[in-house]
């Protein structure tokens, strides 16, 4: 069998494991639909109030909300399993048995668990159809193949950051929350096009963690508008690319980590 | 007779306190959400500040202030009472000679108090202190301009964790009926961060909606101790609104009595 056919088979005991509480599944989505949907009534709130932020309308901001909550809200999904690496893995000893099967540890890891959640999906996608609707945004097969495109990028980068997590866990498994701040926080500050944001802490966005690269260059692309940043417009639909990248590193670093992985012991 | 809660409220307060990691990572995680706020908000405030309802200061004070005292707001049930829920043990609380109301809420009190004293401090250090030293005032938590308000903003902040306190045990209780904390812990955050003033301040959210919002009893864990440290409720305001803040808590500690007094006269557990 190979890897992808494992995959497959991983996934498909996970989905049918979850859907033996079908009553926990519906509350499960519903809460997550509800938990994220706040955020956007807050942003809307302050529209109301300022009326737009540094120019930009409630209608463009909701078009980078719905691609930056997409594309972690897909990435999040089926990394469940680096997610609670630390605790579940590496803490209680279980990843020594990993190491025994003749497979990489990257993708018994990721086929952990498929966590069936499409509550902040729906909700993402519910806020950019408002924002493109009431922008009149005209949907040619290039815009379609450019949404896809940033959407597989952030995928990429949100699963690099998951990845990333997940190594810490081989020096410490305490207060890994922390790195929340990069997945989660990372979203938060992609939902604002990142030329609000002060100098600093917009670099930090692009060159470090680059969430910029798969939520707001492509997505001033889709918008047709020239980046007030004054990125070139050939430039705007090839940075997803940078996602990838980051995934690569993260896939290094991970093999690194593991290199240096010692069992606690059971 | 208040001996036995004093006891575990002390001993509770003195555990949670050890942990200083998840202390230091909750820090650095509120200073990150702090950071991120504050430069959104200076953003809208450039484009249209006559417009807001707030001064930027105030604003920026707040949310400061909101990251501090972020786990007042009732994220969870109680851990280890969740815990008794799942293993069963939650019947040995019925063998206790204390009220078990009494009971589950020193732990929740000192459980808050515990997790929120460092955070807390750091967080004053870092925002009213540091950030003013290096020059980053502006974007910083300027003090209360006077004595007294600073005074009306320690009460305030004592009921805002009185009232947390209640809060929790309501949710411990419907944690005990459903024999999980799954649906308290889903339901109890987002209303909470919405209606605490925790997301957005509350004097941003519609006109209409000012009454009701200043009234509702989620107010009073957040917006109101901090409108007195911004010196917008003071003297016969600031009395009015931390006894809505008493009031809220009387009212929900007499619901949670209830409340718990009904699960635990037919809590069953199964043999094992």
């Amino acid at each position: 069998m190979n890897g992808f056919a494992l995959y497959l088979r991983y996934v498909g005991v996970s989905v049918r494991g979850q859907m033996q509480y079908p009553r926990s599944f519906l509350i499960l989505n519903a809460s997550q639909f509800f938990g994220s949907a706040i955020e956007i009534l807050g942003i809307a709130a302050l529209f109301g109030v300022f009326g737009h932020i540094r120019g930009w309308s409630l209608a463009q901001v909701a078009v980078f909300y719905g691609v930056v909550n997409c594309a972690y809200a897909l990435a999040d999904a089926p990394t469940r399993g680096f997610e609670v690496f630390g605790p579940e893995f590496v803490r209680t000893g279980a990843f020594d048995r990993l190491l025994l099967r003749p497979r990489t540890t990257a993708l018994q890891v990721l086929g952990f668990e498929l966590r069936l959640r499409f509550g902040r999906l729906l909700q993402a996608m519910i806020v950019f159809a408002f924002g493109a609707s009431a922008l009149r945004l005209a949907f040619t097969p290039a815009h379609v193949v450019l949404l896809a495109w940033a959407l597989a990028g952030g995928v990429a980068l949100f699963g690099g950051i998951l990845v990333l997590q997940a190594t810490l866990s081989f020096w410490t498994v305490d207060a890994l929350e922390v790195a929340n701040i990069l997945s989660f926080g990372g979203t938060q500050a992609g939902q604002y096009p990142l030329n609000i944001y002060a100098a600093w802490f917009r670099d930090l966005l692009i060159f470090i963690v680059p969430i910029g690269c798969v939520a707001y260059f492509p997505v001033v692309a889709l918008l047709g508008a020239p980046d007030p940043l004054g990125a070139p417009a050939w430039l705007l639909p090839l940075t997803p690319a940078v996602g990838f990248l980051f995934l690569a590193v993260a896939l290094r670093v991970w093999g690194l980590g593991l290199a240096k992985y010692a069992s606690t012991g059971s | 007779m208040l001996r036995p809660y004093l006891a575990i409220l002390s001993a509770r307060f003195q555990l949670v306190l050890q942990y200083r990691a998840a202390a230091l990572a909750g820090f650095a995680t509120q200073c990150w959400w702090g950071g991120m706020k504050v430069l959104i908000f200076s953003a809208f405030y450039a484009g249209a500040g006559g417009l807001a309802p707030m001064s930027f200061a105030h604003t920026v004070s707040y949310t400061w202030l909101g990251q501090a005292f972020l786990l007042f707001l009732p994220w969870y049930v109680d851990p280890e009472v969740a815990d008794m829920v799942r293993t069963g043990a939650v019947a040995y609380e019925r063998l206790r000679p204390v009220d078990a109301w009494g009971w589950w809420y020193a732990r929740a009190l000192a459980w808050t108090a515990a997790r929120i004293v460092p955070r807390a401090g750091l967080m004053f250090a870092t925002a009213a202190v540091l950030m003013p030293l290096v020059g980053l005032g502006r974007w910083g938590l300027r003090l209360p301009s006077d004595g007294s308000g600073a005074a009306f903003f320690c009460v305030a902040i004592l009921a805002a964790a009185l009232l947390s306190a209640s809060m929790t045990v309501i949710l411990n209780a419907v944690a005990a009926a459903s024999l999980t904390d799954r649906g308290a812990n889903a339901i109890a955050a987002p209303i909470a961060i919405v209606f605490s003033g925790s997301m957005i301040p509350l004097a941003f959210f519609p006109h209409a909606l000012t009454p009701f919002m200043r009234l509702q009893p989620f107010a009073g864990l957040m917006d109101t101790p901090f409108r007195v440290w911004n010196g917008e409720l003071t003297g016969a305001g600031a009395v009015g609104a931390i006894a809505l803040q008493l009031a809220w808590t009387l009212v929900l500690a007499l619901l949670g009595r209830r409340a718990v007094e009904a699960v635990m006269g037919r809590i069953q557990v199964q043999g094992g």
